[in-house]
């Protein structure tokens, strides 16, 4: 019963949308009919699936897995040479740089304290990041699963900046929290002084947060939202049946029964978090200084950006995030099956 | 406001007024200013004229000074309202400015210089919604070489991941054969490890192949998306078996089968994934900027974002063509808004 509630929207843009993906595709999958018809005489019906399978697979072989395992040759190879065969073996060298420090809690006392430093504007990021995108994609999607006026209206609202490039959304808040934006005006305004929101360092790492918030959260409102509304309202009254006031409602069956959407959101969130980059490059470009510098620039720069290129670093940097990934999604599933 | 009031209480379907329906609708409405107040003052602030643009406080609207034909001046010029001595105001068209004092005519009788001190006039001025840097800035931003590369990346890339990803989708949701689950596992592991994390080797692979600058180099490597064959494979296999056996016993072939059943009844799924894809490939920034170097390949994103280094002051262009880039996906998302949200709220789920 519950399958059923939840297709009935996407046949709604089956009929519109899909249609006319639907014609262009019979189009040119019906030149390709005769070629595949002699194939299957030719192979017989049994291989026809790796037939089916092989585009998607090669396009994934070739672009995806192999980079991801000559990941593992640029990691423990050195030297600035772009093509494999002509860098040396270094075996462990360049973890040995990241890793190496004096006092972890301190980058200072780093090899590498550009690394470190990324690794901990990348946690305080994710850790600040996350927590405010669940909170107030929970509170919105609360509010919309009221019985309001206008319900389509304010979700569309909502979901908009989803839609937003990344760069978009930095030029837009760029502009309003310069010397001299909006928010400044509505500060003097309001008798306070101006604020350096784009100069100092706090204030920097305060708005990446803020507007990263401001240009995803609609995705998981929906998320959330979608579970909201798959909650029978029969539960609800066996609870005011039994007594409980909203408040408790909220906590014995609300919470509970939105657990498998809050697990994707906070698995999805957190993926997505970890790899910032492209919001706080247009943004910030990483300042000032390295305050709003995370991980996946650190690779960039290491990689592509700047004048020596020290390949080796950027993909031993790249495998300890990806296994932090790993782990990180691993200990969510982990986490939420022990919950069952 | 009686009529508001009830309006507002009727939401509970109680008649009355509950305190959790004005939080609701106050949070909502604020809501509504932040999230697309900034999306608003972005389009206002530009149609704004340069010196405009730099004014502090600024102005909701933009303004423009008005200006006059006046008889013996080849240009139109400028309008002030000056105070005079005696505390009267007159409207004078300026013809220059020398240091502390203005030379102004009267645009009615311009045959006498009237000199005027520069703090007794104030400018006369209109809210005007003109193009000037819109014009100006695709003269200089390149906009529609950008929008053309933005939009083949777009459909093409969205094409080849629809057939692709279906492809391999009905694959590994309908037969059974040997290797099928070790696919599959494959694909659903790099899941976790995203494209951003394996930037190095996979320029490399794309240099070999010869795709360096080559809009091809950023249209293929996103195509096999392990998150578009799984969101198919999981629609797909809600389809009955028994469907695809009967259309082989009335002798169809497996090709016919994927594209005239399979196809057909999958298009709520491909619609989503047409969406997703859309909205990765027209928003799409590391990638094609790595790709990317000769600024005739540009697409809108890796261009505004050049250009934003490139001109670091010009806010009045910048801002113009940030609009432009936006206008595209908001027009589109107009139109389908409810289509995109219910969407992606009900894949969302799996």
């Amino acid at each position: 019963m519950n399958a059923s509630i939840r297709f009935r929207p996407l046949q709604a843009i089956g009929s519109g949308l899909g249609y006319i993906v639907n014609q262009f595709l019979n189009g040119v999958v019906s030149l390709l009919d005769l070629i595949f018809a002699t194939l299957q005489s030719k192979l017989g019906y049994r291989k026809m699936p790796y037939i089916f399978v092989l585009p998607n697979l090669l396009i994934f072989g070739i672009f995806i897995l192999f980079p991801m395992l000559l990941n593992f040759v640029y990691a423990f190879t050195g030297g600035i040479e772009f093509f494999p065969e002509n860098r040396p073996w270094v075996g462990t060298a360049n973890f040995e740089q990241l890793l190496t420090c004096g006092n972890f809690l301190n980058p200072n006392t780093c090899r590498e304290d550009l690394f470190w430093r990324s690794v901990y504007n990348t946690i305080s990021y994710v850790v600040a990041q996350v927590s405010l995108m669940v909170l107030f994609s929970l509170i919105t999607a609360l509010a919309l699963n009221r019985n309001i006026k206008g319900r389509g209206f304010f979700r569309s609202v909502f979901f908009y900046p989803v839609l937003l490039s990344p760069i978009v959304v930095a030029l837009i808040w760029k502009w309003i929290l310069q010397e001299n934006g909006l928010l400044n005006a509505i500060l003097t305004w309001m008798n306070f002084n101006k604020a350096p929101f784009m100069v100092n360092a706090d204030w920097a790492r305060f708005w990446v947060v803020m507007i990263s918030v401001w240009a995803f959260m609609g995705f998981y409102t929906l998320i959330l939202l979608a579970g909201l509304q798959a909650i029978p309202a029969e539960v609800y009254e066996a609870g005011s049946i039994d007594g409980a006031n909203d408040w408790q409602a909220f906590w014995r069956i609300t919470l509970p029964l939105l657990m498998p959407n809050m697990l994707v959101v906070l698995v999805l969130s957190l993926i997505r978090a970890v790899q910032v980059f492209d919001l706080v490059f247009a943004f910030t470009g990483g300042g000032p200084g390295s305050a709003t510098r995370y991980l996946v620039q650190f690779i960039y720069d290491n990689g592509f950006s700047s004048p020596t290129k020290r390949y080796g670093i950027a993909a031993s940097a790249s495998l300890l995030m990806a296994s932090a990934l790993i782990i990180l999604t691993l200990l969510q599933l982990r986490l939420s099956k022990q919950e069952d | 406001m009686g009529t508001v009031i009830s309006y507002l209480t009727r939401t509970r379907g109680h008649g009355r007024l509950h305190i959790t329906d004005f939080l609701t609708y106050g949070y909502l409405f604020l809501g509504t200013i932040i999230m697309f107040g900034p999306v608003l003052w972005l389009v206002l602030s530009s149609f704004k004229t340069p010196g405009e643009i730099v004014k502090f406080p600024p102005r909701l609207l933009p303004y423009r000074q008005v200006t006059v034909e006046v008889t013996g001046y080849e240009q139109p010029l400028p309008l002030f309202i000056v105070t005079q001595a005696d505390g009267s105001t007159v409207e004078l068209a300026q013809v220059r400015r020398v240091g502390l004092e203005a030379q102004m005519v009267d645009p009615a009788d311009p045959g006498e210089i009237i000199r005027v001190h520069i703090n007794d006039r104030q400018p006369v001025e209109h809210v005007s919604f003109a193009l000037d840097n819109y014009i100006e800035g695709v003269q200089s931003f390149n906009f529609w070489v950008y929008l053309r590369n933005s939009v083949v990346v777009t459909v093409v890339a969205t094409v080849l991941t629809l057939i692709v990803n279906s492809m391999a989708a009905f694959a590994l949701s309908k037969y059974q054969f040997t290797g099928r689950d070790a696919i599959f596992l494959i694909m659903i592991g790099t899941l976790m490890v995203p494209l951003t994390v394996v930037l190095v080797p996979v320029f490399l692979v794309v240099n070999a192949v010869g795709w360096n600058n080559n809009l091809w180099g950023v249209i293929v490597p996103g195509a096999a998306t392990p998150t578009g064959v799984f969101l198919l494979r999981q629609y797909m296999l809600t389809i009955p078996d028994e469907l695809l056996d009967s259309a082989r016993i009335d002798g169809a072939s497996e090709w016919r089968i994927y594209t005239q059943l399979i196809l057909p009844l999958a298009k709520p799924a491909l619609a989503v994934l047409t969406i997703f894809s859309v909205m990765w490939r027209w928003n799409d920034f590391l990638w094609p900027l790595i790709v990317l170097s000769r600024s005739e390949l540009f697409t809108l994103q890796v261009g505004l974002n050049s250009f934003q280094g490139a001109l670091n002051i010009q806010w009045h262009l910048i801002l113009a063509m940030t609009v432009l880039t936006l206008l595209p996906i908001t027009v589109v998302f107009a139109f389908l808004q409810r289509n995109i949200t219910t969407g992606i709220a009900t894949t969302g789920m799996k």
